[in-house]
């Protein structure tokens, strides 16, 4: 297979598709939280967790689409630890982050083997089947890339419309890019900056546990300690490079996908050649090669990373 | 009171620990052998859950008192190590790739206490014994099961690293695979990774699509994809074939009971010495086996593999090792 049969095939961009569903959620969660001006480097342990709570409760009886809403609680849950930690109490937003990923992934796997102290296989469970829509699906190539995905990642298509219309069109989504830019003006208009951070941070935070819940509950069926494997690292690179607009995040998150379907085609194919640690960072690298191009002419939120104290100027 | 409570308990603690102490010597002349086992993933993990499951046996029969310590970074690893030695475990059992020389430093300070590690490396006298899962026998018999049932007669393979322990085994597969089936061509992928079964999947996908029809499934989520797609796959290690109904043509299977039950006889009877334990894991030690479907394998080429594995077990037929790194063939 030449290197265009591969970029031409519906296979190859139906995977980029599915490789990118679960970095659409967490570049969508990372956006939400900057937008509002607090980073949150909590995404990598939100993932695992999210991975681990959307499993558990399916496993223990909930449906599919329970264990996402409890996913996302269990993502709302730790970011409202940073929200407080950020927000009000105005701590760094480094170390807080770091702090949730650390102590996220060390609860989800705690979690876990308490529930499972016994177990030589980790348990299965039945996840999200992908849909096959009659008609739409026959079209050729969009039925195979876009109709014959799970409902997870046509969840994450319709979040990316959803952020986009709040953002630009309804006063809520102006306050709460507002708060990233100028809080105090903000605050002038007699809003609370600490309200709109803070629920920023926990929508934000919710939206990347759906990325992990996707891991488990759609991309495969059981969960592992450490299968997040930098995943929510990927999509804090990937709100820079989408300049911190959700249709360039959608972008972004797909020439990801892309590149990491593409190297594993290539993989196989000159193996022989090359040592196939090369084409495991080759994604990492196009990444970091798009990542300065667009990054310079990125509009940061202009208080990103500034706590801001009620009453200090 | 809830506090007195605590101060109390943990004073229990401290004179517990420090009685232990005192009667650890006592205690291993009068017969237990204690094992720590340290692990650096969790005990579901492949590999590590078959010395898991061969150290529970042994605990269940009664012959050794068992603790472990899973997901020990290989940062942390020699601290573990170092910690279970200072109590006076009799034997340390786990995997020492990530810090070969460290753990090495570590058996000689405590020259008294027996370490079993699988490692890439020689045994270190006097106390450093060595084991690794060398199942490529059985893997070289599933490679037949491979070979002979492929139509496209392309085979997947997607790895984890790729190291000796890996390479040895899929070689092994390959070379099985190849003596039924000259036409037979590989496609190799590794993740650098041991557990990311998305991307496994994802590999095993692009395999599919570029024409494989059998799947070595050396990681969680190559089968799964090969379920999806309709297509078959060679388990290892452990056998899976139950949770994947109808698609796993045969498996490669590790024991590690007779390493285990080899060191803690040798640990019993103070003749432990530093030695390669690898051998333990070959089929004329029952270490490794076949699981084969018959359903899904046609009866001459069973036939074929079971007079293999009696020439394998009797010695006329050897596997060869090789640790090379495989690659596609195009």
């Amino acid at each position: 297979m030449e290197i265009l049969d591969i970029l031409l095939s519906e296979n190859f961009w139906a995977a980029a598709l599915r490789i990118a569903t679960p970095l659409i959620f967490g570049v969508l969660g990372a956006l939400i939280c900057e937008k509002s001006g607090v980073l949150n480097l909590g995404i990598e342990g939100i993932f695992a967790a999210g991975a681990m709570a959307g499993w558990m409760a399916v496993w223990l009886g909930a449906d599919l689409w329970g264990g996402l809403f409890f996913a996302a609680l269990t993502g709302a849950f730790f970011g409202l630890i940073h929200a407080i930690l950020t927000v009000p109490l105005g701590l760094s937003q480094h170390v807080s982050g770091l702090g949730i990923t650390m102590f996220a992934t060390s609860v989800s796997y705690f979690t876990y083997r308490t529930a499972l102290p016994q177990v030589s296989t980790p348990p299965r469970i039945e996840p999200f089947q992908p849909l096959d829509i009659p008609i739409l699906s026959d079209i050729p190539f969009l039925g195979t890339v876009l109709f014959k995905q799970t409902a997870m990642t046509w969840l994450a298509l319709f979040l990316v419309v959803l952020v986009w219309w709040v953002y630009n069109r309804t006063p809520l989504g102006q306050a709460l890019r507002a708060v990233g830019d100028n809080p105090d003006a903000v605050d002038a208009q007699g809003l609370s900056v600490y309200g709109l951070r803070m629920g920023a941070i926990v929508a934000g935070s919710a939206c990347m546990a759906l990325g992990g819940a996707f891991l488990t509950m759609s991309a495969f069926d059981a969960f592992f300690f450490g299968m997040v494997n930098g995943r929510g690292w990927i999509c804090i690179a990937l709100v820079i490079f989408a300049s911190w607009r959700p249709g360039k995040a959608l972008l972004g998150a797909l020439l990801f996908g892309a590149f990491d379907a593409f190297q594993v085609r290539l993989q196989t194919e000159v193996g022989a050649f090359v040592p196939s640690q090369v084409f495991l960072m080759a994604p990492y690298i196009l990444s970091i090669i798009a990542l300065v191009i667009v990054a310079r002419r990125a509009e940061y939120p202009r208080a990103l990373l500034t706590p801001w104290f009620k009453g200090q100027r | 009171m809830k506090l007195m409570y605590m101060m109390a308990k943990a004073r229990m603690l401290i004179a517990a620990v420090a009685f232990g102490l005192i009667l650890t010597p006592a205690m291993a002349v009068a017969g237990t052998i204690k094992v720590a086992g340290i692990f650096t993933l969790p005990v579901e993990q492949q590999w590590i859950s078959r010395i898991h499951i061969a150290l529970s046996a042994a605990e269940k029969r009664g012959e050794i008192e068992y603790v472990y310590s899973e997901n020990v970074s290989n940062t942390d690893y020699e601290r573990v190590m170092r910690e279970y030695s200072e109590q006076g475990v009799d034997l340390i059992v786990g995997e020492v790739f990530g810090l070969e020389r460290a753990a090495r430093k570590v058996a000689a300070d405590y020259p008294k206490t027996a370490y079993l590690m699988g490692s890439s490396f020689a045994p270190q006298a006097p106390n450093f014994s060595i084991f690794d899962n060398f199942i490529h026998e059985p893997a070289y018999l599933s490679g037949m099961a491979a070979g002979a049932v492929s139509e496209s007669n392309i085979i997947g393979m997607v790895g984890g690293y790729a190291i000796p322990e890996v390479n040895r085994l899929m070689h092994a597969f390959m070379a099985g695979a190849r003596e039924v089936n000259s036409d037979v061509t590989f496609l190799v992928n590794f993740l650098d990774s041991w557990y990311d079964p998305p991307k496994a999947k994802e590999s095993a996908f692009a395999m599919i699509d570029a024409g494989a029809d059998v799947m070595y499934a050396e990681r969680f989520g190559v089968a799964d994809a090969a379920v999806e797609r309709g297509k078959k796959a060679i388990g290892n290690v452990i056998d899976t074939a139950s949770d994947y109904p109808g698609t796993i043509l045969a498996s490669a299977i590790w024991h590690m009971e007779a390493t285990v039950d080899t060191a803690i006889s040798a640990v019993a009877d103070g003749s432990y010495v530093a030695d390669d334990y690898g051998q333990y894991s070959y089929m004329a030690h029952n270490g490794g086996s076949l699981t084969i479907d018959e359903t899904l394998v046609p009866a001459d080429v069973v036939a074929a593999i079971k007079a293999k594995e009696a020439a394998i077990r009797d010695g006329s037929f050897v596997v060869t090792i090789n640790d090379e790194t495989p690659v596609s063939d195009n």
